[in-house]
């Protein structure tokens, strides 16, 4: 389980991002999660208000917006989901898919910012 | 009247400062023109066993080091030392997998240009060590005969983050009735197209085929390393 020090990582970087934009706290972090990040959902919402505790994120929440995996099929020649995270083949023609685009994401991609 | 929260775009991955690290790791093992190797597997699967004999066997043609990871003992720097190659441990305590920091701390002292080959053995643990990058040239996720062929499906991200598949304790596959076959079906499923090793580090079996693989990976990356020369 390393989802609290990813958890207290989030928090650093919305600090230092608050920090930056001269905001004292931060309300709501935005935050995009592939399913080849390594992180489950559930135990990083559960470290996160841990982590939380007596920093500026205090009573924040976290937004986790799942993404799904997307692939380059080579034999369709197009970008295109998979059937599963235990078969990494093209949802359309079945070809095995090495070639991975997305779905490692591990990302803030917004914050809101206190006033 | 109370303002409305600002809204401000970020875009930054939550691991980026690891991430940096293991670039910056990877370049310096490249100019060194050390090949670095971490092996990553369940605790139990038998990275020590394969390590050590991995030392014995490329000790006396190559310099090799190995770093090792472990929650709380020193006990695998001490088997690893009987290979008479130089070993350090890195104690994680409470921490279950390595960081790129940790490795480049723990490699404070050593002169990489001295190395042809470095291990890295992650703690034994199948699902955090794959959140993180530690610079390392090749991943080897290991898996043993006696865990089962369908952990590569119950772990499916550990095996995605991996470059070579390996099979250990071979000697032990009739006994547990292994199917090999279903095993690499998995391990395929998860991981299109990965490279897949079988071996025991007990018998020896497999054990050459596994070094000549290492040998030519240093020759292609070094003739790599010499084209961008």
């Amino acid at each position: 389980m390393h989802e609290l020090s990813i958890a207290l990582s989030i928090v650093d970087l919305a600090c230092e991002e608050a920090d930056s934009h001269g905001a004292p706290g931060v309300d709501v972090v935005y935050l995009k999660l592939g399913p080849l990040s390594g992180v489950v959902k559930e135990a990083l919402l559960f470290s996160y208000e841990i982590a939380c505790q007596q920093t500026p994120l205090e009573g924040s929440k976290l937004l986790i917006e799942e993404v799904p995996i997307v692939v380059n099929c080579p034999v369709c020649k197009e970008r295109r989901s998979v059937r599963s995270i235990q078969s990494l083949c093209c949802a359309e023609c079945g070809a095995p898919t090495p070639e991975i685009l997305e779905g490692r994401e591990l990302m803030v991609t917004a914050l809101e910012l206190r006033r | 009247m109370t303002l409305e929260p600002r809204l401000v775009e970020v875009r930054k991955n939550v691991l980026k400062q690891n991430d940096v690290q293991a670039r910056a790791l990877r370049e310096r093992f490249r100019e060194s023109g050390v090949v670095a190797i971490s092996l990553v597997s369940s605790p139990g699967s038998g990275k020590t066993a394969f390590l050590e004999k991995t030392l014995t066997l490329l000790h006396s043609r190559y310099r090799v080091a190995a770093l090792v990871g472990d929650l709380a003992t020193e006990n695998d720097a001490v088997r690893l030392a009987r290979s008479q190659a130089p070993v350090k441990q890195i104690i994680t305590g409470t921490v279950c997998h390595l960081e790129a920091a940790m490795v480049q701390d723990a490699l404070d002292g050593w002169d990489l240009r001295d190395l042809d080959f470095l291990f890295i053995e992650n703690v034994g643990n199948l699902v955090c060590p794959s959140s993180y990058d530690l610079g390392e040239d090749l991943r080897f996720v290991l898996l043993s005969v006696t865990e089962g062929e369908d952990k590569p499906l119950k772990y499916p991200t550990i095996f995605n983050s991996a470059d070579v598949a390996v099979l250990t304790k071979s000697d032990l596959a009739a006994a547990v009735e292994f199917d090999e076959t279903l095993a690499r079906r998995n391990i395929q499923a998860v991981r299109p197209g990965m490279r897949v090793l079988k071996l025991s580090a007990k018998t020896g079996e497999g054990m050459p085929a596994f070094v000549e693989f290492l040998e030519n990976h240093r020759l292609r990356s070094r003739s790599a390393a010499a084209v961008r020369i």
